[in-house]
């Protein structure tokens, strides 16, 4: 084993910062929505704004990073190892096989993540970026001439929808972080930045 | 620039009307006034020194300065009881109209002439009706019912006017105040609280938790500092209410000089920090989260009044009464059964303003309730609020072969009056023949009916304010308002239900994959 460096100080600023973000957006959106009671409406619905400017904030920071940097790259799906990497976390992990797939700074995620986070980024991103601004600008329809064409209730409902698949994504997340061996091995390389891989032979 | 508005609003209001009340207290107002600023003390007319021996002397020698005062109050609503409304093409006012408390005045003008501005409803103690009644009669408006400051005044019942120093009262008047007003908006329909809901002798002397403008402690406003007048007229309407004010703050010579909205003051972004809140004022009447209870005072106000029980007699064939804990009566002879409350959360409706009555005389709908008045309002119209309502409702006599409601004669010393002879068929006679209604079929029976009061008074501070979630909740104040998305309230049931599983799916699969992991490594450490 030796550890590769992996993950830039921005990356893992940025990722943190996010993760702890998201987890304060859906608690409060999901209090918003009238799921449970936590904060109060009214202080959830302060916090959600102040929080969602500040994500705003990091993904225009991140977008940026990701094409100055060239790491957008690190998103364009492929099927090459995919199955391999489907059949390794279904049946390989339990029987102790190594990982069909080898990390490296220039090709960071395997596949199946690859496939994983680009839903994230042009699926759930958008739709949640999207909706929440217009939600946020409801007021403002008639002004910018959307009156017409929106209703709450749909930009309501697409923000919601957004909000499931970010739970959802948000839950495998988590746990495939521990899908590994030593089972913090992901977490450690997230903080430090290092991962180790199998040396090549 | 708000705060300026404010300002030049709050000088002009204090050289004005606002402080009146204040004026013989001694203390200061918010410049540091004290005492009275009116240019005239009448103690020092000769002309008011009396004796009078009633009130039309009285006023006679009233409009001998102010020559055009009666003509002013001749034209309002006030004397003619008469109102026109130009957008539905009804005739209101309470000459025309009929209400779920005691219904119309006519034929009741020994008790129901006491509210008039005038005086001669009852030459001799014998009330006449409105047919007969001289409106032209400039000595007969009433200014000592308004302008009275000694809280003396009073008609006497058998004459309108009559009190012991005339003279005293009318030296001392003044401009008007809570208690002059009170006198009859805060006892509408019989008794102290009974209508408005929103108006009871609690706004005599008010804190500043029931009412944030009227705080005797405090800003201390009159009726008429938001009520403006002008030549007697006075600003505001119970039939056609502005339920958005599209001005904003009144400034002298740009607006119409009218402040009974919060708008006229407050302007359009009242909450300074809150800018959600100052778009909610887009679609939210201030009262709805300002007035959050009504009858909030500690008295209570009517909510349902069933004449259909009266005329009942106790077993030695005599009218009796029941009253509730609080001393409030439950059931009378003479008029029925009531119900009261007291702190009830309003009823909420989009309201444009546009109200619709059910006259005496007109088809009565098929509906039940009826209702006595139909409030206009939707969510897509943007001119309509949300606006926080008493709803009154009871059981009222109606005529069920013509199909319309009855003027029934209640007060009176003569031979048919319902609350001295119990009798429903001869005190609809005669309060049918007062106006000249000669349709009854003969048969009566009692239908019921609701009607709207929108709630404007008993004004909340912030801290009373209702919160949120009041109606932000799954089962909060507007949960009756369909065909519009809120947040908090409203759910999409479907996706909720599939998001919720998708969570668990996600979830359930991570927590099998571990233990399966944890089962196979138990296994082959083995």
């Amino acid at each position: 084993m030796k550890k590769v460096f992996i993950y830039s100080s921005f990356e893992r600023f940025w990722h943190w910062t996010q993760a702890a973000l998201i987890v304060m957006l859906m608690l409060s959106g999901f209090e918003i929505h009238g799921s449970y009671v936590l904060w109060g409406f009214e202080k959830s619905v302060q916090l959600h704004r102040h929080l969602a400017w500040g994500l705003i904030v990091l993904w225009a920071f991140a977008i940026f990073w990701h094409f100055t940097t060239g790491n957008w790259r690190q998103y364009i799906p492929t099927t090459q190892k995919l199955a391999e990497v489907a059949i390794y976390y279904t049946k390989g992990i339990f029987e102790h096989l190594p990982h069909p797939y080898k990390l490296t700074k220039l090709r960071k995620h395997n596949p199946l993540q690859r496939l994983a986070y680009l839903f994230f980024k042009l699926i759930i991103s958008p739709a949640t970026w999207i909706s929440g601004l217009l939600y946020m600008y409801f007021t403002e329809w008639t002004a910018w001439g959307l009156a017409g064409y929106l209703s709450l209730f749909w930009v309501a409902g697409i923000h919601t929808a957004a909000a499931f698949l970010m739970m959802a994504f948000f839950c495998g997340h988590v746990y495939m972080a521990f899908v590994c061996s030593p089972i913090t091995a992901h977490i450690r390389a997230m903080i430090t930045g290092y991962e180790e891989v199998e040396e090549d032979e | 620039m708000r705060t300026f508005f404010l300002l030049i609003v709050l000088a002009w209001m204090t050289t004005g009307t606002a402080f009146g009340a204040a004026d013989n207290s001694g203390s200061p107002d918010l410049f540091g006034r004290i005492g009275n600023t009116s240019s005239a003390d009448h103690h020092k007319l000769a002309i008011l020194q009396g004796p009078f021996k009633n009130g039309p002397q009285v006023t006679k020698v009233c409009l001998t300065c102010h020559t055009e005062s009666a003509k002013h109050v001749m034209a309002t609503k006030h004397w003619t009881w008469n109102f026109s409304n130009k957008v539905t093409g009804q005739n209101l006012g309470k000459l025309s109209v009929l209400n779920s408390f005691c219904g119309s005045p006519h034929s009741n003008w020994t008790v129901c002439s006491d509210c008039h501005v005038g005086y001669g409803w009852k030459p001799n103690g014998i009330p006449i009706d409105a047919r007969a009644y001289d409106f032209t009669n400039e000595s007969n408006v009433d200014c000592l019912v308004c302008h009275d400051t000694t809280g003396e005044y009073h008609k006497s019942p058998e004459d309108g006017g009559q009190v012991f120093d005339l003279a005293e009262v009318a030296m001392s008047v003044g401009r008007t105040s809570r208690k002059t007003c009170g006198k009859c908006h805060f006892f509408g329909g019989g008794g102290d609280g009974v209508k408005h809901g929103d108006m009871d002798s609690s706004l005599y002397s008010p804190n500043r938790s029931l009412d944030v403008h009227m705080h005797a402690g405090g800003l201390n406003f009159n009726c008429t500092t938001c009520h403006t007048t002008i030549g007697h007229q006075i600003a505001g309407s119970r039939y056609t209410p502005k339920a958005k004010d599209l001005h904003g703050i009144d400034v002298p010579g740009w607006t119409d000089a009218t402040r009974t909205s919060c708008e006229s003051c407050h302007g359009f972004t009242p909450h300074p920090k809150h800018p959600r809140l100052n778009n909610h004022a887009r679609r939210v009447a201030c009262q709805t989260c300002h007035i959050p209870f009504l009858a909030r005072g500690g008295k209570k106000t009517k909510i349902w009044w069933d004449w259909s029980t009266a005329t009942r007699l106790n077993s030695e064939g005599k009218p009796f009464s029941e009253k509730d804990a609080d001393g409030y009566e439950t059931y009378t002879s003479q008029k029925g059964t009531f119900r009261w409350a007291s702190q009830i959360v309003p009823e909420y409706f989009w309201f444009n303003g546009l109200i619709q009555y059910t006259l005496p005389g007109d088809p009565i709908a098929n509906e039940r309730p009826l209702k006595i008045n139909n409030i206009s309002g939707s969510y897509g119209d943007s001119g309509s609020r949300i606006w926080p309502f008493k709803v009154m409702q009871g059981k009222q006599a109606y005529d069920p072969v013509q199909h319309k409601l009855l003027i029934v004669h209640t007060a009176g010393d003569d031979d048919s009056a319902l609350w001295k002879h119990f009798n429903w068929d001869k005190a609809i006679k005669a309060g049918m023949a007062s106006v000249n209604d000669t349709s009854y079929s003969g048969k009566y029976d009692f239908v019921e009916t609701k009607m709207y009061w929108p709630a404007a008074h008993m004004v909340a501070p912030v801290a009373d304010a209702l919160k949120c979630t009041e109606c932000h909740s799954r089962n909060g104040r507007l949960a009756n308002l369909t065909g519009f998305y809120m947040p908090g309230r409203d759910r999409f049931p479907l996706m909720d239900t599939l998001g919720w599983i998708l969570v668990a799916i996600v979830s359930i699969g991570s927590l099998s994959h571990a233990a399966l992991r944890i089962y196979f490594d138990v296994k082959e450490r083995r």
